[in-house]
């Protein structure tokens, strides 16, 4: 008999672990396959920390995170997108956004209770509903339909027990983005059958055609959302593990339940350098969004060139060419992309079976790197198909 | 921001990306970015295209000093005169008029330090109008016109992440 608890076992080790070792154990690979940029953290609040560390700032801080920096998040998203937040009681700062995600999952679902997450979609929504004793329902999205979730899909999934619905736009592999009026029309389900929607807006900042709208400053959407971003993407903070979550009182509180026993807070040096870049980072973003959507235009173009059909993403920092063409699966691609030509990037299935028949490339890489990579990936599919 | 702005900025980071390139990131014709940078450099407003070379990495030793030089100002033409004079000396890599102790700030280069010392003395310092000369040879270069000169600073990142 395993000692292991049957809804962990429930969730398979991640397939993709052989790939990951097979690039691992590769030198002078060109990767195209990273989700994290390839700035690094703004020296200006790599600084501050250095200076609040020097000054003996190492204790505990409030669960709820450092009073002052709530407070600096509310104002930015007050101003942002016109939604009020109390930093008293409605804001909950976290070890990044997947403690933010796992904390809202689990202060809000009941055993049995169904959460309705889109696909493709980041690895971690799906395990994280499965140990808090949820269950997961997929809606697949697809390219047609530039990877956004179609409300009369939604609307076929739920039941009587179903409780949440996940939405990450900007999305994580495929770069989707929701407009307003997308939006809107979620919202008008999530009122009709009282869903909570837990919105890891974590790639907002990263948008490149029109406004990024936050799904709790729709109409009466506030008391229903639970609001999750980060400082990882935007401000290159990855390692500093940092995000938050705003959402009325109760749901924070109920958040904050677990993360005090679990986690107690966020390091203190990672809030000090997150005040820094709340308070003094928009420059910082600017450049790097100019910059993301640069590459992103070259990326897309070379992809098109070589003969990928490639939906031109509005957000994030990836880019999600189809295969299908090609007649591999994609991982079959990816692997002998990998091990014929160094190139390495991330195949589509990992993020949902919708996803299988594409490829997720990150353009978190410089000029010279993509277009190598390109350069790459054309000479093999000239060879490949036979 | 401007088209124009955008492509100064594009290439003041890397001058050897292809018109065709800043096209596609700007998404506007490639004929339309040769004639914005053809009208720009006839403006003088893009000077010229220069590559940031370690010489030092390459095997190339030369010699730097930072020469704070007080001038006894002419009549009418202020410190114009002596500037434009010491300008065209190929040592002089930088100068600037500059306010507070000094009133000249001369960077200059030699071959080895004695090339230096004998340009201080033979050419600078003899003139009429300089009343004083303060020599710094440089010893370590960490940042050159906002490039940091080591390579300290890479992200170490995973080579593939989620």
């Amino acid at each position: 008999m395993s000692g292991i608890a049957e809804r962990v076992r429930k969730v398979p080790v991640s397939g993709i672990r052989k790939f990951f070792d097979l690039v691992l154990s590769m030198d002078d690979v060109i990767s195209l396959g990273v989700g994290e940029p390839d700035f690094i953290t703004p020296w200006h609040i790599r600084e501050a920390s250095i200076y609040s560390l020097e000054r003996g700032h190492t204790m505990y801080t409030s669960n709820y995170g450092i009073l002052e920096l709530r407070e600096a998040i509310s104002e930015k998203v007050k101003e942002s997108y016109n939604v009020e937040y109390n930093p008293e009681n409605e804001v909950l700062i976290t070890v990044g956004v997947s403690e933010a995600f796992d904390l809202a999952i689990r202060a809000v679902v009941n055993p049995g209770d169904e959460v309705l997450i889109p696909e493709p979609s980041y690895v971690s929504y799906k395990p994280c509903t499965i140990f808090a004793g949820g269950k997961p329902v997929i809606v697949e999205t697809i390219e047609e339909n530039e990877f956004k979730p179609v409300v009369e899909d939604i609307e076929k999934k739920i039941t009587e027990k179903t409780k949440a619905l996940v939405l990450s736009y900007p999305n994580n592999p495929t770069g989707a983005t929701l407009g307003k009026g997308d939006l809107e029309d979620i919202a008008d389900i999530v009122r009709e059958y009282d869903l909570i929607v837990i919105s890891d807006e974590i790639y907002g900042r990263l948008t490149y055609k029109g406004e990024h709208t936050c799904f709790s400053s729709l109409n009466g959407m506030r008391e229903n959302t639970v609001y999750l971003n980060g400082f990882s993407k935007a401000y290159a903070m990855t390692g500093w593990r940092v995000g938050y979550a705003m959402s009325s009182e109760e749901i924070i509180e109920a958040m904050m339940k677990i993360h005090q026993y679990s986690m107690l807070c966020a390091p203190i040096m990672s809030q000090k350098a997150a005040l820094e870049a709340v308070n003094t980072g928009d420059r910082d973003v600017e450049e790097m969004v100019r910059q993301y959507s640069r590459r992103k235009k070259i990326l897309v173009k070379r992809l098109r060139e070589i003969g990928l059909s490639c939906f031109e993403p509005g957000g994030a920092f990836y880019v999600f060419p189809s295969i299908k063409s090609t007649g591999l699966n994609s991982e079959e691609f990816a692997t002998r992309l990998l091990e014929e030509e160094k190139v390495a990037v991330v195949p589509g299935n990992v993020f949902g079976s919708s996803g299988e028949g594409y490829l997720r490339l990150a353009y978190a890489a410089s000029h010279e790197d993509i277009n190598e990579a390109l350069n790459r990936m054309e000479r093999f599919l000239t060879y490949s198909h036979d | 921001m401007s088209k124009d702005d955008e492509i100064l900025r594009i290439l003041e980071d890397n001058a050897r990306v292809s018109d065709k390139d800043i096209a596609t990131m700007l998404d506007i014709p490639v004929e339309e970015v040769s004639r914005i940078i053809k009208s720009m450099e006839e403006q003088k407003i893009i000077r010229k295209y220069k590559t940031v070379i370690n010489w030092e990495k390459f095997g190339r030793e030369k010699v730097y000093a930072m020469i704070d030089v007080n001038i006894h100002p002419e009549r009418d033409r202020g410190y114009d005169s002596i500037a434009e004079r010491l300008m065209r000396f190929s040592e002089v890599r930088n100068l600037f008029l500059v306010s507070g102790m000094y009133d000249l700030f001369v960077l200059v280069e030699g071959n080895n330090m004695k090339e230096v010392a004998g340009f201080v003395a033979q050419k600078l310092a003899p003139l009429p109008q300089v009343t004083s000369t303060t020599t710094h040879f440089l010893l370590k270069k960490y940042k050159e016109d906002g490039d940091i000169l080591f390579d300290r600073e890479e992200a170490e990142r995973q080579p593939i992440s989620l």
